[in-house]
């Protein structure tokens, strides 16, 4: 293996061998043994032949749905699991991450907890004994290290689980979707933990659903999907490959319109069209179902990770309602949004509510619209920006002269 | 080369920091919210003796053929319940770890190590209690006494030999601790440790030849005889001009251990996926 290379996994596939009636007593044995023909079995392909290098120093990010595999490919890569084929080589110490706080005994104290979980990362006695002090400094749960586990809040455990965690001196790590759990500050912790990882360029292996880490931190990102490795390639592409996953879902439920949607049904969103330009325009063509007084009609953007990018309706931005509003009536209403977002997939969600505060409609996936940029950043949005600067001084410049 | 020396350090060293750990919290966890904690270790085996002394010297002063009688019992105890501790406490330990087989790679023997060294731990302590009886009740100690450390080795293999193999059959057939529970009542019974062996002898020769084989057998009753009594029957005095016999106890805890540790290690690696 060549020296740069970390990981080198070549043609791993696992099966798992669910036997549809599991033997686990020495009588079910005996009686398999008479009646083998009864004897189903299902195999469960859980990942087929991948292969796949990591380079020293790299951040490589694994994505996939759900139950696609990603997860016992980690583990295989840990150890945890040995691959039914193909074989994986490893250059330096590997250090897991699957979860946090491995080993945590609830019934010890916070102060004993540290010394066992250090146990499990390598750490001697001797060592934990050195870096302790850092260890809870960095957890910032000082004053409660005597206390049993038990009786810590779970962010206070994760807390005291990361800062030992970051401790652990490994060549490569494996990280599973530490960053899905804590609040906004642990998140940050987390973050410039990584890049601090990043800077001292250490191998990292990320499996992750968080699409914007993936595209900040991630050199190469890998997507897996129905057991199989879909694509390779860098992280910008694979995001995006990965979000398209869900986009062709997200449209689907928009179409069938089994999206998540109630209101009571007085006014009804009957027709959702998305164009996207320059503007990203959302026609809804409604129907009035009985007598409105007053409707207000609101539209919200979400992006493929669920987060609202932009959400008004039509008196946040001093646009009428419609009044008086009849049983039968039709009403289309035109939205346009100036296209200052980022390249991704993002969904649409239309609202009807009425001056009571009744919700008339309000339709969750009610359409979806895909940008594509090649001026691609890593924020949500991008916004026509334009910047000038005027600057006074004393002494004359060179381009003052000229 | 150097490298592979390394590398065989690294991994023994993990696995020392490991059982250290595991071993400290399960002592810790032990006595818990107890208020005498620790001393519990002392008290339990000295109440032992303490009923064992009431039971067969004060109220039911049986056989009288056996010196230092409540001596005699309590080591047969004190070593059948080691062995007791080690295999019945092994072979649901790798299932009871299957939160930390699913997220961390580590020696899966250690798990079984943690809780034979738990086991010695108390087998010590146990000694302790032991040897101020022995020497409250006045028992001539002879050089032969050394001879108990490599009876103890012998007990030490026996049984971590049988955790390994319970444990990882354990992992498929959760019949197994029933099972187990089951023989180890009879082999409390088919192993002289309340009653004498000495006196089985008189009546059906055969029998007590029979009986001594089974390696416990063996283990205590030379442990009595190099501690405590020099007149008891062990599987020399029994096949007297036949030394080889001792082969035969000693030659099935090798083979039990061989057996349990290799049938462990070809398990071990598939634990993750079905404890």
């Amino acid at each position: 293996m060549p020296d740069d290379i970390a990981i080198k996994v070549s043609g791993v596939s696992k099966n798992f061998v669910l036997p549809h009636e599991r033997v686990s007593s020495i009588k079910g044995a005996f009686t398999n043994l008479y009646k083998k023909k009864d004897r189903t079995t299902e195999t469960q392909h859980a990942l087929r032949d991948i292969d796949f290098e990591v380079k020293k120093g790299e951040f490589f990010g694994i994505v996939g749905r759900n139950g696609s595999g990603k997860s016992t490919l980690l583990k295989i890569l840990a150890g945890i699991y040995q691959p039914t084929l193909g074989q994986i080589r490893t250059q330096g110490k590997l250090v897991p991450f699957i979860e946090l706080g491995v080993g945590f005994n609830p019934e010890l104290t916070g102060r004993e907890n540290v010394y066992l979980n250090g146990a499990m990362l390598g750490f001697s006695e001797k060592e934990v004994d050195a870096m302790y002090d850092d260890i809870v400094e960095f957890a910032e749960l000082e004053r409660f290290m005597d206390q049993k586990l038990k009786n810590y809040s779970s962010g206070m455990q994760v807390r005291l689980a990361f800062s030992l965690a970051t401790r652990s001196e490994a060549d490569i790590l494996l990280v599973d979707e530490v960053l899905a759990v804590g609040d906004a500050d642990f998140q940050r912790k987390c973050f410039s933990y990584f890049k601090k990882l990043k800077a001292d360029k250490k191998t990292v292996i990320f499996v992750t659903h968080d699409m914007n880490a993936v595209r900040e931190y991630c050199d190469r990102a890998m997507l897996i999907d129905k057991s199989e490795v879909q694509k390779m390639g860098s992280a910008q592409d694979i995001a995006r490959e990965y979000a398209l996953l869900f986009m062709d879902k997200a449209s689907d439920h928009a179409k069938k319109g089994d999206g998540k949607r109630w209101g009571n049904g007085d006014a009804k969103v009957e027709k959702v069209t998305v164009k996207v330009g320059k503007e990203i325009g959302v026609d809804l063509d409604i129907a009035i179902e009985r007598p409105v007084g007053r409707l207000i009609y609101g539209l919200h953007i979400m992006s493929e990770d669920s987060v609202e990018v932009t959400a008004m309706n039509n008196r946040m931005i001093q646009a009428p309602d419609v009044a008086d509003l009849k049983a039968g009536d039709k009403l289309t209403v035109h939205w346009k949004v100036l296209n200052v977002f980022n390249d991704g997939n993002y969904t649409v969600m239309v609202t009807l509510i009425d001056d009571l505060a009744n919700t008339l409609d309000w339709f969750v996936r009610a359409g979806s619209f895909q940008v594509r940029r090649t001026d691609r950043s890593t924020t949500a949005i991008l916004p026509p920006i334009s910047v000038s600067y005027s600057l006074k001084g004393k002494h004359k410049r060179n381009d003052d002269e000229s | 080369m150097s490298t592979n020396v390394k590398r065989i350090m690294q991994r023994y060293r993990y696995s020392v920091i490991l059982l250290r750990q595991l071993v400290k919290t399960d002592f810790k966890l032990r006595y818990q919210g107890s208020f005498l904690g620790y001393l519990w270790s002392l008290l339990r085996p000295l109440f032992m003796f303490v009923i064992l002394y009431l039971v067969f010297t004060v109220f039911l002063p049986t056989s009288k053929d056996i010196p230092h009688k409540a001596v005699y019992l309590f080591l047969g105890i004190v070593l059948w319940n080691y062995f007791g501790e080690v295999t019945t406490g092994s072979v649901g330990a790798i299932l009871g770890k299957g939160d930390l087989l699913r997220k961390i790679n580590f020696p899966k023997y250690v798990v079984i190590l943690a809780v034979t060294a738990s086991a010695v731990i108390n087998l010590l302590l146990n000694s302790i209690i032991v040897a101020i009886f022995m020497i409250f009740n006045h028992v001539s100690i002879s050089w032969n006494a050394f001879l108990i450390i490599p009876l103890l080795g012998e007990l030490l293999v026996l049984a971590i030999g049988l955790s390994f193999f319970l444990s990882a059959l354990f992992v498929r057939f959760r019949d197994v601790s029933y099972i187990w529970d089951v023989l180890m009542q009879a082999g409390f019974y088919a192993t002289p440790i309340l009653y004498s062996l000495t006196q089985i002898a008189t009546v059906h020769h055969k029998v007590a030849q029979a009986l001594i084989l089974n390696p416990m057998a063996q283990i205590i009753q030379d442990a009595r005889y190099v501690l405590v009594t020099p007149t008891n029957a062990t599987i020399h005095t029994l096949y007297v001009g036949k030394a080889w016999v001792w082969s035969v106890p000693v030659g099935l805890t090798v083979l039990i251990a061989v057996v349990g540790s290799l049938y462990f290690r070809s398990r071990s690696k598939s634990f993750a996926e079905e404890a």
